[in-house]
């Protein structure tokens, strides 16, 4: 539909190597003005590198880069703004001290002739523009003390009416609702209408398909296809993302799913009328070995407060927590961890050490266990080597710098650290958001094998496919508190969402 | 066929190396800074480059040595301990009240067996790192604040003790390590090696040695990984402070006199010899090794300037200016780094 017309933004055989290795090979990407341009593909395939050279922040690359007709080289991220593109990180970048209306206007401030910031003239227009989002908040109030779903919806319509020509959106559907989804879309095809290039990546291609004209995949550091949203389907567009059969890896969840009657082994953890200031009230639960329990909620329902608890992360105003009959109260994540807990944190940044080893990252947790005083650097590359054999992580070298590796085996990574010496209670947070369906189904089923073997695991989530994919029995968390209970009855994606 | 095989095998080789060396900049520059300086005042002098000037260097870094061992441990964790001077100080200041001066020394002290001593004066220091280490740990006070408060009370213990005064005698086993020698080699400058062997070791082929560098290198991910940071971070303090005891202790026998604001110099040599060095302010990265060559920059740096018949007064000017090049070759290091592991 863009035949004929002159793109804003064109790369020609881009090919772009770290350390040797390739991540873009050869890559032809093309922007119009006026399309929202959606790119899928697995986790290393290349969408990241691409966007960054795109946004100046990788600058050595071999290929053409053209805007809107003219060769260019950005030398930073700044040349980039300069040249009207902006870019939303899929983490989010905010000042949470600042207001509302700061935050908008971070770094351009309307100020008077002496330079002065005109607050009341930045709360107006802060409010308007907001408000052109659908977002009703009062400009002057905090943005921590804000949810995170808005927090993340005010930072992207920062960036969509900071003025930029082209926007790149990194996976800006995660953090929210479905409305808040709505609200985005409608957003994005406003600006679409004024003539904005939008390169929009994301893992959930039902999304993509509703919302770009054009659709890119990419595989193993190459562009595999290009086609027009309308015609293409999902399943077709998962086949071209890994290059097999992707029908039987994607699961709708849609229909009925049929939950196991509740096990009566034994009990692990038992959390007594938990509160924690305004983010839990009264939260009671059992978890069991040999069974996973969904935890889901929307964004800043008190997931993320409620898996620091438990880790020892965090302290509660008040309730009992009591693992395997013995009460607890955790000093410190060191006496969660002796006392048999584990936790995955939803960002793989807050658990790994990127420029260390993949071999520390995995043996970190468990050297009391293999080294009384003296490090045993053999023992500790071997165990490293079986769990990347187990966890087929790649590529296998335990000797690599953890930042050399893919999003996808980095959170493999953040598992191995803790199935050496397993745990008795494994806490996992959003453990294949970000993910590829491949290293989802990875994830998958190495945490089936550990409920196997009798581990009790809770997964917190955000997205009800986690929680369907992998939970025996489901609770929903809604602003702080219990409000549903799903075990040993049927269950899907429409249930779940209206119970939240 | 074969030489269009060879010339892109040297291509990614060549572009193999430029990132190694990049990664290894905070390693490479402080060694070749020494090796300039060393060759710029043999050159300028010829009582620079012999052998007894070598055994001169070796003794003057060897009180900061031993200071600089705990320091390195609490650099490589990114924080910072600012008392390692004053705690030299009244560590030596205590072990000689506990000592008996001389009749014409007026002070007011508790003469004890030397071991005693000893042992008080060990405990003092160590008491002294344990209330940094409370500050940071249980408090939360940032340690450049809690030691810059500890700077003044150990000061102030120190000015209590000696009351202005000079005392000099230390108990005997202190004035051989200080100022004896053995087979001709200070043995101060073996007990400097032996710590800084024992600090690298520890560092190195120890459990705490690893969570040490992981601590600086990613404080949360080593919460969340289950290791008890606070314990690690308030251990490292109390290395600081027993070091810079020891140091403080040999230091008065070696100058033998003990009095108010004799290691004043010393924060900022220490300091200087460890990132100097390359350890980096961020944490994570360097070591020992990199202190030792940070000794070595700034031992040859003072000891030359006076070899070569420099204004004494533009040396403390040369000195902070090559302090300033380190700070900037140890933040571009860390840049250059980060970009080589993208």
């Amino acid at each position: 539909m863009f035949e004929g017309r002159s793109p804003i933004l064109e790369l020609q055989a881009i090919t772009k190597s770290f350390g040797g290795v390739e991540a873009l090979r050869g890559v032809d990407f093309a922007l119009h003005p006026g399309e929202i341009h959606g790119l899928v593909g697995e986790n290393g395939a290349g969408k990241s590198t691409l966007m960054k050279i795109i946004a100046g922040v990788h600058t050595e690359f071999s290929g053409r880069f053209l805007i809107d007709g003219q060769e260019t080289h950005f030398r930073s991220a700044r040349d980039a703004h300069a040249a009207g593109i902006a870019m939303v990180h899929q983490e989010l970048s905010v000042a949470p001290d600042l207001t509302v209306a700061e935050n908008v206007f971070l770094g351009n401030q309307p100020t008077n002739r002496l330079g002065l910031v005109q607050w009341r003239r930045m709360a107006r227009e802060a409010g308007e523009q907001l408000a052109r989002f659908g977002i009703d908040v009062d400009p002057m109030s905090r943005l921590g003390d804000l949810p995170i779903g808005l927090q993340q919806l005010i930072e992207i319509a920062r960036v969509l009416f900071s003025g930029a020509r082209i926007v790149i959106l990194d996976e800006p559907t995660s953090a929210l609702s479905p409305p808040e989804v709505e609200r985005l879309f409608s957003t994005l095809r406003r600006l679409r209408e004024e003539g904005t290039g939008i390169v929009f990546i994301s893992h959930f291609i039902e999304d993509i398909l509703r919302v770009s004209d054009t659709v890119t995949v990419f595989r193993n550091g190459r562009k595999v296809a290009e086609t027009a949203a309308s015609a293409t389907t999902k399943g077709a567009l998962i086949e071209a993302m890994i290059g097999r059969g992707g029908e039987a890896l994607e699961h709708s969840y849609s229909d009925d799913l049929m939950l196991p009657r509740p096990s009566d082994s034994s009990v692990v953890l038992k959390v007594d009328q938990l509160s924690l200031a305004r983010s839990l009230k009264d939260i009671s639960f059992e978890a069991r070995a040999g069974e996973v329990l969904g935890i889901y909620g929307f964004m800043g329902c008190g997931q993320q407060e409620l898996s620091r608890i438990l880790f020892g992360k965090l302290r509660p105003d008040g309730g009992t927590l009591v693992v395997e009959g013995k009460p607890k109260t955790f000093a410190s994540t060191a006496a969660a961890r002796r006392a048999g807990v584990a936790l995955v944190p939803e960002s793989r940044r807050a658990m790994l050490f990127h420029q260390e080893p993949v071999y520390k990252n995995i043996s970190i947790s468990i050297l009391d266990r293999i080294s009384a005083l003296l490090l045993k650097p053999t023992q500790e590359r071997d165990i490293a080597k079986r769990q990347v054999e187990q966890l087929q992580i790649r590529p296998p070298v335990v000797g690599l710098d953890l930042g050399m590796l893919s999003g996808g085996n980095q959170q493999k990574v953040a598992l191995a650290k803790w199935l050496t010496y397993p745990p008795k209670l494994l806490v996992l947070c959003e453990p294949t958001r970000g993910m590829d369906v491949g290293a989802k189904n990875d994830v998958i089923n190495i945490i089936r094998d550990l409920r196997a073997k009798g581990l009790a695991i809770i997964v917190l989530s955000t997205e009800p496919e986690t929680v369907l994919s992998l939970a025996d029995r489901i609770l929903v968390l809604k602003r702080g508190a219990l409000v549903r209970e799903f075990a040993n009855e049927p269950v899907s994606k429409d249930r779940l969402l209206e119970a939240a | 066929m074969a030489s269009s095989e060879t010339v892109p095998a040297a291509a990614r080789r060549a572009r193999g190396l430029a990132p190694f060396l990049r990664s290894q900049m905070r390693n490479i520059a402080p060694f070749l800074t020494l090796i300039i300086l060393s060759a710029f005042f043999a050159l300028s002098s010829p009582s620079f480059a012999t052998l007894d000037n070598l055994g001169n260097i070796l003794t003057q870094v060897s009180v900061t040595g031993i200071i600089a061992v705990g320091l390195t441990f609490v650099i490589l964790c990114a924080e910072i301990d600012l008392s390692i001077a004053s705690i030299a100080n009244v560590t030596g200041i205590a072990v000689a009240y506990f000592t008996l001066q001389e009749s014409y020394v007026n002070i007011p002290n508790i003469p004890l067996p030397g071991a005693a001593a000893i042992l008080l004066a060990i405990l003092l220091c160590a008491a002294l790192g344990l209330v940094n280490a409370l500050g940071l740990t249980v408090i939360g006070i940032p340690s450049f604040i809690m030691t810059l408060a500890m700077m003044q009370i150990a000061a102030g213990i120190s000015a209590l003790l000696v009351r202005g005064q000079i005392a000099y005698k230390v108990p005997g086993l202190i004035t051989t390590l200080g100022s004896g020698s053995i087979g001709g080699i200070p043995w101060i400058v073996i007990v400097a090696a032996i710590m800084l062997l024992g600090g690298h070791l520890v560092l190195t082929y120890t459990r705490f040695g690893r969570y040490v560098y992981m601590v600086g290198g990613n404080r949360e991910a080593a919460e969340y990984s289950g290791l008890n940071v606070k314990l690690i971070l308030g251990a490292v303090m109390v290395i600081s402070a027993v070091c810079s005891g020891i140091g403080g202790m040999l230091g008065v026998a070696h100058f033998g006199s003990a009095q108010q604001n004799e290691f004043d110099t010393y924060l900022l040599d220490s300091i200087a010899a460890v990132v100097v060095g390359g350890t980096s302010l961020f944490g994570g990265r360097g070591g020992i090794g990199n202190t030792i060559v940070g000794l070595f920059v700034l031992g040859v740096l003072n000891n030359g300037l006076d070899h070569v018949n420099i204004d004494s007064f533009l040396k403390i000017l040369i000195r902070g200016v090559i302090l300033l090049a380190a700070l900037i070759i140890n933040v571009y290091a860390q840049r250059l780094r980060e970009k080589a592991a993208e």
